[in-house]
């Protein structure tokens, strides 16, 4: 323990703590911009500088730890001068047109600005331009930049994918995509961990809520049918930034509300992802029954940010990918077809929406062979949990006094099973709890596989499954999942079944979540979905009514041909940028 | 109002004066890596804020040569603006009635011409081709990338065998590296900025000189796969010690009688003694090295054939050093006491010290073999060491230290003499040498002035002895006979160090480079022990578990740096025992707490401050 005085306070501290987790301790907090615990302690802003008595200079407090007997200030007027200076640097380079700012009321620079009382900027106003493509579902507004480098950090350090460095040098340094390359030539797997970890709007999904919601959007015209579908992740984070509790913000809430969008019809997601276990159990199954037929692991495929960093980084291990689609692209396959059918309608009259946590989702909508009904994409156009928050909150609605309403039928009905595809470890629990009954012909306990669990970024288990043993393995955040692969590729580990998440903790810590600056809600996020599985009334994906009723006047039975043709793809049918 | 006025200078000219001192430190210091055409660009600022106002083209042109090279870098410029400028600095180039104007056009003309894609991509893509890959200077600037802020802070810390740990991580010729490395990493130190770049050589000769005996680190277990190196100096011994730490054998075939190369052979004893070199190579060959003395590899009599050797090893790494000198090419060159510097030194290395005592000697050269042969020929009891050059001294290619050690010593530089002619008595013996004095004329291509004609006659220099040495040359005749690929003489090799189109067959060092420095060859050795593993299937890594002092906050104040002193030049020019004197410790901890830890501070912090393994 080293002894350490913050404003004339004394406190004892644990060797090694820097400057800035002391003041938390002592109840006088540093504003911070660029930290980012862990991942960012580059004291590359200079807000958090402090005084320490004996030194000539400032200094930062993120990246810069305790001594014994530092007297440290924290408040003094030289530090309030140079925080002040220095945010009012910032502000002369960022676009300050704030209320047209996705990030308007949780962007960190305004906040500070507020905090340190900044009313007004003395220098000269200069903004950078920059090209980026508008179509390209991660947008990077130049002009909003503050080089925090906290993108770079996180694809480095997180996600192992360098796709963003800085570029240029003197004046004119700034982030931009790495190796000289352009975004559309990258190899960016579309995790958005860059976007939630933005502290301004200077990363952002492409916004396409004016393909939904303008007075001429198929929603409005009601020239055609419009429906939408809910990824299990949305339900539970839906409600943070409109100030609602966990109470209020329901999954039927959400569904009510959607409604009241126009929305012909309300699915649930949990119905694809249902679907996508029967269709990915059975396949495991077949595969482990003929191993010698294929490569192992199995890879699950639902996460396309995970398809394409495998597809850009182990071309030669595509083969291993379970070839069911993702839970989004199954039920936009069924929204096109087996409901079309129900409706009597064509394909084309109907407009599919999902709304999903995820930024890679907008490009898998658009991968060419994703139209099962063979009438354009069965997935028309996704929104992110950001956009429809911003789209319910441009409603202005009482949403605490809004009735609950029930997802719709014949593609509303989902299990816990479902539930849990948002979280890290949940389409393998549910995979197995399916697997098991297949095998046995019998349920085991909803919670036998509570060991693939957690929020560790790489986890592992096994189990007996009618006298033998299955060993499967969980990583999350694109790091882990290369660590996990090149660990299977130096054969130090083998495993029978492999899930992976681009994002860490899952689709809970999706990239199209709603954003806390500093703080990670994954977990939190992701207990509320096992509490959701907890009270499920069916927690096992073969048990859902709707599914079954799909196989038996629509599909036939799981692997059948037509859920091949309608549920299943062809990974190696597109390519990433770079993949040859 | 008065006739004359005494000058005097006002106090804003005197600040003035030491903000240009700064700034000249400062260009020192500058980073490797910037945008050459966003420091074209500013450059351009300082040079217009220079202007006079008088003449059009340099208070104008110097103005919208800035505003189109800030368009190129906004991304506001088409290719036509790259003519536009050349065409612009040509006319002002062409027009400007001072320097001040001309010159300023020519730096933005040698800019357009020498790096010219940086343009095109700046204008193209909105892009800059440079990266502050290694943004650390010291590290960035040294061949072998030694961490150099991680150990300048251990010897801060009294903790200097963690230090030469540190350093044998990426060179393992510490002690050699203590006392002769040309120290490439003080060249743009970021320290230039507050006052003078960190002793960084001295503080590594401290860390080796109070270390103790540092244990080599284990070898990974055994790969079974052997190696073959040929040639035992600096660049192959480098590669051997890596190899062997990576689960190699490795077997180096050393032509002659004691391993070392130039470090042995080349470089004499009162600048890096004997058994302080044995030192490192002790500490190399205690992972196990195999060694072959005198083995000699060729294709003649009593030679190892190289095909040999590829028959019987995984892989072969070539490093035969440039051993061998440069002929002046003039009339009497054959004559005896005519000795090449090569010989001379190499004769010191294996025993023999010619008695020079009463003699009159003439080195032929400027560079740091000549300085070596000077010294060498003083400590020998010459009577008068001359050095013939035909440039300046202040052109000479030796470090100032050697010259002025050799000054120190007695010897007596001749500038602006070309050889000309030996003269010898009837017995063949030398007599004299006639040079002709030159006069320094215009700077060539790579920015030296050339010697040029005086108009003077030759001048007769009574001498005894000629030591040439104006460079070294590689044998290299047999391994192209083998089929390996030479161009004058040097092996040809990938960046890798690969032998280009010979699989399994690696080289480095001078006989690749050419003469070159100490940590040239070591670094090339490093590339080719971690290219090598890579070839035989492996993936080892090199690192070391030194936790490196976090860095300190406390203020920097400008300070002296502390230079190593040598002994009493009286004393010293008559052994061959080392001349320089080490740092005391109160020296090397102050020396040592002026680094400014560009490894947390500024852009090492995030990007690449600190390669832990490779």
């Amino acid at each position: 323990m080293v002894s350490v005085t913050i404003n004339h306070k004394t406190i004892f501290v644990k060797e090694g703590t820097t400057i800035l987790e002391a003041c938390q301790i002592a109840k006088m907090p540093v504003p911070s911009l660029c930290y980012l615990k862990g991942i960012n302690d580059i004291g590359a802003c200079r807000v958090c500088v402090v005084e320490i008595k004996g030194m000539e200079r400032l200094v930062p407090a993120c990246n810069n730890v305790v001594k014994e007997g530092m007297e440290i200030r924290t408040n003094s007027a030289r530090v309030r001068e140079a925080r002040k200076i220095n945010v009012e640097l910032i502000l002369s380079q960022h676009d300050c047109f704030c209320p047209t700012c996705v990030r308007n009321g949780n962007c960190t620079l305004q906040s500070i600005a507020r905090l340190l009382g900044v009313e007004h900027v003395t220098y000269k106003k200069v903004l950078p331009h920059h090209h980026w493509p508008k179509e390209f579902p991660l947008i990077r507004d130049a002009g909003k930049c503050i080089k925090c480098m906290r993108c770079i950090q996180i694809c480095d350090k997180v996600q192992n994918l360098n796709v963003w460095d800085i570029a240029k040098t003197g004046s004119r340094t700034t982030v931009d995509v790495s190796r000289n390359r352009k975004i559309n030539e990258a190899d960016c797997s579309l995790c958005g961990q860059c976007i939630t970890h933005c502290p301004v709007g200077a990363l952002k999904e492409r916004d396409d809520k004016e393909k939904v919601f303008t007075v001429n959007a198929p929603l409005n015209t009601k020239k055609k049918i419009s429906v939408v579908q809910v990824a299990p992740a949305v339900r539970t984070s839906w409600g943070e930034m409109l100030g609602l509790s966990r109470e209020v913000a329901t999954p039927k809430r959400l569904a009510a509300v959607l409604k009241m969008m126009d929305f012909d019809y309300v699915f649930d997601t949990n119905y694809g992802a249902d679907l996508t276990i029967m269709e990915e159990a059975s396949e495991f199954l077949e595969r482990i029954n003929h191993k010698e037929d294929y490569e192992f692991p199995m890879f699950t495929s639902c996460c396309p940010g995970w398809v394409r960093f495998l597809k850009s980084q182990y071309p030669d291990m595509v083969q291993n990918l379970s070839t069911a689609k993702s839970p989004q692209q199954m039920q936009g396959a069924m929204i096109k077809t087996y409901f079309a059918q129900k409706l009597g309608v064509s394909p084309e009259d109907i407009f599919s929406v999902s709304i999903m946590p995820c930024i890679a989702k907008k490009a898998e909508c658009d991968i060419p062979t994703m139209n099962g009904a063979e009438q354009g994409k069965d997935v028309d156009v996704v929104l992110t949990t950001r956009e429809i928050v911003r789209q319910i909150r441009s409603m202005n609605l009482d949403i605490a006094n809004i009735p609950e309403q029930e997802f719709d039928s014949p593609l509303g009905e989902g299990t816990g099973a479902a539930v849990i595809f948002g979280v890290t470890g949940g389409v393998m629990e549910a995979a197995l709890r399916t697997c098991y009954y297949l095998v046995t012909g019998r349920n085991p306990d909803a919670d036998a596989f509570y060991a693939v669990r957690g929020m560790n970024g790489w986890r592992e288990a096994s189990f007996h499954l009618n006298g033998s043993v299955i060993r499967v393995a969980i990583a999350s955040g694109l790091g882990n999942a290369r660590k996990l692969i090149e660990a299977l590729r130096n054969k130090t580990v083998q495993y029978d079944f492999v899930e992976i998440m681009a994002c860490p903790g899952g689709c809970v810590g999706g990239g199209g979540q709603p954003i806390h600056d500093g703080q990670e809600y994954a977990e939190l996020r992701g207990d509320n979905l096992y509490q959701l599985d907890r009270n499920a009334a069916l927690r096992f994906s073969h048990e859902n009514p709707d599914v079954i009723q799909t196989y038996e006047d629509f599909l036939g039975k799981p692997l059948s041909e037509k859920a091949h043709h309608l549920l299943h793809t062809d990974h190696t049918a597109w390519k990433m940028p770079g993949e040859v | 109002m008065s006739r004359l006025n005494v000058f005097t200078q006002s106090k804003s000219q005197m600040v003035v004066e030491g903000l240009y001192q700064d700034l000249e430190r400062r260009i020192t210091a500058s980073p490797p890596g910037l945008c050459p055409v966003d420091i074209s660009a500013s450059f351009l600022k300082l040079c217009h804020a220079q202007t006079c106002g008088k003449c059009v083209p340099c208070r104008i042109g110097l103005g919208q040569l800035e505003n189109l090279l800030e368009d190129v870098l906004d991304g506001e410029a088409t290719l036509e603006t790259i003519d536009l400028i050349e065409k612009t600095a040509r006319v002002i180039a062409n027009t400007a009635d001072c320097a001040i104007g001309y010159e300023a056009a020519n730096m933005v003309l040698k800019g357009v011409q020498g790096f010219r894609e940086d343009y095109e991509e700046h204008i193209l893509n909105g892009r800059c081709l440079c990266h502050l890959e290694q943004p650390v200077p010291c590290v960035a600037l040294c061949p072998a990338g030694v961490d150099i802020p991680g150990y300048v802070a251990l010897v801060a810390e009294e903790r200097y065998a963690d230090a030469v740990r540190l350093i044998r991580k990426d060179n393992p010729f510490v002690t050699a590296c203590a006392l002769v490395c040309e120290h490439p990493c003080e060249a743009r130190c970021r320290r230039n900025m507050v006052d003078a770049s960190i002793n960084i050589r001295g503080l590594k000769r401290y860390a080796v000189d109070h270390c103790g005996v540092v244990p080599a680190p284990l070898n990974a277990p055994s790969t079974g796969k052997k190696v073959a190196i040929i040639g035992g100096g600096p660049s192959g011994l480098s590669a051997a010690y890596y190899l062997q730490l990576m689960g190699h054998q490795t077997t180096i075939f050393e032509q002659r009688q004691s391993l070392g190369g130039m470090l042995y052979y080349g470089i004499p004893s009162y600048r890096l003694p004997k058994e302080r070199l044995a030192e490192d190579i002790d500490n190399i060959l205690s992972t196990g090295v195999k060694v072959e003395l005198n083995t000699s590899v060729g294709n003649g009599e009593g030679q190892l054939p190289f095909s040999k050797i590829r028959e019987e090893y995984d892989a072969v790494y070539i490093s035969i050093g440039a051993h061998t000198d440069k002929k002046i090419g003039i009339e009497g060159e054959d004559a005896n006491g005519v000795i090449s510097a090569v010989e001379l030194l190499r004769g010191i290395g294996d025993g023999y010290k010619p008695d020079f005592t009463g003699k009159t000697v003439i080195v032929i050269g400027g560079g740091n073999v000549a300085m070596d042969v000077t010294r060498s020929a003083i400590r020998l009891g010459a009577e008068k060491v001359s050095i013939l050059y035909r440039r300046r001294k202040a052109d000479m290619t030796a470090l100032p230290d050697e010259i002025e050690g050799a000054i120190a010593e007695g010897a007596e530089i001749l500038e602006l003499c070309a050889p000309k002619q030996i003269e010898a008595d009837e017995n063949g013996n030398v007599t004299a040498i006639y040079a002709d004095p030159k006069i320094i004329g215009l700077i060539d291509s790579a920015g030296r002035p050339r010697p040029a004609n005086s108009g003077k006659d030759a001048v007769r220099i009574p001498c005894d002895i000629i030591i040439v040495a104006i460079g070294q040359d590689i044998v290299s005749g047999h391994f192209a006979d083998d089929g390996l690929p030479v161009n004058r003489n040097a092996i040809i090799t990938t960046e890798t160090g690969a032998v280009t189109g010979v699989n399994g067959v690696f080289a480095g060092g001078d006989c690749v480079t050419g003469p070159a420095t100490v940590i040239k060859a070591i670094a090339t050795g490093k590339v080719a022990a971690a290219n090598i593993d890579n070839y035989l299937g492996f993936h080892h890594v090199i690192s070391v578990d030194v936790e490196i002092p976090s860095a300190r906050l406390d203020d920097r104040p400008a300070c002296g740096r502390v230079n190593l002193t040598e002994r009493n030049s009286n004393d010293r020019k008559k052994d061959f025992e080392i001349c320089e004197n080490g740092m005391s410790c109160k020296e090397a901890t102050q020396e040592a707490m002026r680094c400014l830890r560009c490894d947390h501070f500024g852009y090492g912090v995030f990007k690449g401050g600190r390669i832990s393994q490779w």
